[in-house]
């Protein structure tokens, strides 16, 4: 266990050091001379090399490195180009919106994807099958911002259900802000339900064709309870290792929930430095969505390990 | 929403000498309803696809300032107009087009370098713990962080969007190849090849790859969805294809705008999505189950 933790740690240590390799290369690659834009055209050569050497451009690229690891490390983002708050600001005003998106979304889908996973598996064959298995179809093949467009069209407008957009803060006016965040979650959890949804099935199938459930099954105990005391608990552990692979997607798609449902997020933050070309805002954005997805896929796999000690470090891939 | 499914039945696939045939697959793809639908659909996409310079009505951008917001059904506009009296049929067309071709570059950058990769992971232990950690730093930046970077660095484009895709699939590629090298590997032939001195790369290419194919294929036709979706995504949020090109993620976020006067112009790019995806989803799950030999009584 203590081996598999340390080889898992060193693993994401290699990951985290290479990302970052990956995200400082790249952020040289931009186009645009940021000494150049800090003095203006106009400036002279010693200036420039002035606020090139400010800015430590004019050291070796391996300490350029470490100075951009140390100041990451110390929180330090730099300042907004375009609006000079510093980025850390900018984050933690928006992150927590996007946190609470996701969270919201993952319940959503983990709740209905699991039911639906239950009854294609327990009704197999009569239409409730059918209806979770559509489900899943639809999910996978409908583009989500699609369903939200829609979503705000009949349920937010044409019958007033939800609010079209717009955030309340989830911490003072917790019900309020549940309320607000309902329909971006849905839409943001459907597609991940739907993948929940055929990987729980499939697991189920392969538990109820084991021995032991037939054994229990022998014994007189009933389908049902069968399915929710065998089949459900394997399950859960698909389950988790799918909301980690899924995280990538999740980040992805909560960008674009927030633009239809103008939430004032993380992605909103994303699009508009992309688009005013604020770069130190980008690369922070970019850092933050890497390091948290190596983390968060590092405790996946340790509660994994820890849910099922059959796997080992040879199970990770 | 681009959500990604490896193929979980990937180790079952193409095993070598179990009565697999093009008959019997083509026989699994006829008498599989859903796969037929999904083959059919798929026919008709193609087709809008290829056809589009010579169906469409109307050059897609060619706007007509005096027949704006065009119901369905108007003579002339099969599916109406937007707000510059754009034909939206003219522009589903080319927009699926765009869809397409994304996706299939993407897939080809995916199968290109994740084939090769994925072998030599498989065939070599030297090799898996240094493309390991190449998946998993890949796996760190999701796709849409890519095309966020490539955006940031050469501007939004239908190349930048097909490679940021490609890239993000290559790690489920490398994944599903890989397992198919391991399990090839250990097979008879593998071995009888070994003991006449074939090189490494010569059983790589003429034992494990064919027998690999077909998992291959199902791959592909599991990532052209999401890289359908992941498109339109993309351009929806400016990310990807530039005005005025159509792309049926423009087209979303140009109806949105407008839509209270005239939904139906951001119903019918959705559609177009849905069922390019849904026609690749049916015909791959189909595909899945008739490439599958040890699989011959699934519906």
């Amino acid at each position: 266990m203590t081996r598999y933790l340390l080889t898992r740690l060193w693993q994401s240590a290699v990951t985290l050091i290479l990302a970052s390799i990956v995200v400082f290369i790249g952020v040289r690659q931009l186009p645009g001379d940021p000494a150049l834009a800090m003095a203006g055209e106009e400036a002279s050569p010693e200036q420039l090399a002035a606020i090139r050497a400010d800015l430590g451009l004019d050291q070796p690229l391996l300490t350029q490195y470490f100075t951009f690891v140390g100041n990451i490390s110390r929180g330090d983002f730099g300042e907004s180009t375009r609006t000079g708050t510093p980025v850390v600001d900018l984050i933690a005003t928006t992150l927590p919106v996007t946190l609470w998106l996701s969270a919201y979304a993952i319940v959503v889908a983990v709740v209905v994807g699991i039911l639906f996973g239950v009854i294609a598996e327990r009704y197999r064959g009569r239409w409730p099958e059918w209806f979770a298995n559509g489900f899943a179809l639809v999910g996978l093949s409908v583009p989500n911002f699609w369903l939200g467009i829609l979503a705000i069209l009949y349920l937010a407008v044409t019958l007033g259900w939800f609010p079209a957009s717009g955030y309340v803060d989830m911490v003072s006016e917790p019900l309020r802000g549940i309320y607000y965040l309902t329909l971006p979650a849905v839409i943001l959890g459907t597609g991940l339900a739907a993948v929940i949804m055929r990987q729980t099935r499939a697991s189920m199938i392969e538990t109820m064709n084991t021995d032991y459930v037939r054994t229990a099954r022998a014994k007189g105990l009933g389908r049902s309870r069968v399915l929710v005391r065998y089949g459900l608990r394997n399950s859960l552990i698909v389950v988790v290792t799918i909301v980690g692979l899924q995280l990538g997607g999740l980040i992805s798609g909560a960008v674009v929930t927030e633009r239809i449902f103008a939430l004032p997020g993380f992605g909103k933050l994303t699009l508009d430095a992309v688009f005013t070309r604020d770069y130190p805002v980008i690369q922070a954005v970019v850092l933050i969505i890497t390091l948290s997805y190596i983390v968060i896929n590092l405790a996946v796999d340790i509660l994994y390990s820890v849910v099922n000690p059959k796997i080992r470090v040879g199970g990770s891939n | 929403m681009a959500m990604t499914e490896t193929v979980t039945t990937s180790r079952t696939l193409g095993a070598p000498g179990l009565g697999s045939g093009k008959g019997r697959v083509w026989r699994s793809l006829r008498t599989n309803p859903l796969g037929l639908t999904g083959g059919i659909l798929l026919a008709v996409v193609v087709l809008a696809a290829v056809l589009a310079p010579i169906i469409a009505p109307y050059d897609p951008t060619e706007v007509h300032f005096d027949t704006p917001f065009q119901q369905p059904g108007t003579v002339g506009f099969l599916l109406g107009t937007d707000d510059l009296g754009r034909d939206i049929f003219s522009r589903m067309l080319f927009g699926i087009q765009a869809s397409l071709q994304v996706g299939v570059l993407s897939v080809l950058l995916a199968v290109l370098i994740g084939t090769p990769l994925g072998l030599l992971a498989g065939y070599w232990k030297g090799f898996d713990a240094v493309i390991s950690r190449l998946t998993d730093v890949t796996l760190a930046f999701p796709f849409l962080i890519i095309a966020v970077g490539l955006a940031a660095i050469s501007g939004p484009s239908l190349g930048n969007a097909a490679v940021a895709l490609g890239i993000a699939q290559i790690p489920t590629m490398i994944r599903v190849v890989r397992g198919e090298t391991l399990r090839i590997k250990e097979s008879d032939f593998v071995l009888g090849a070994k003991t006449m001195d074939a090189s490494g790369l010569r059983i790589m290419a003429q034992h494990i790859l064919p027998n690999a194919t077909s998992a291959i294929i199902v791959q592909a036709t599991v990532i052209m969805p999401v890289a359908v979706i992941g498109e339109a995504l993309l351009s929806f949020l400016g990310l990807g294809i530039q005005p005025p090109t159509p792309s049926l993620g423009i087209m979303l976020s140009d109806a949105q705008q407008y839509i209270f006067r005239s939904p139906t112009a951001a119903i019918f790019p959705g559609i177009g999505i849905a069922v390019i995806c849904l026609a690749f989803n049916l015909f791959g799950d189909a595909l899945r189950d008739a490439l599958d030999p040890t699989n011959t009584s699934r519906k």
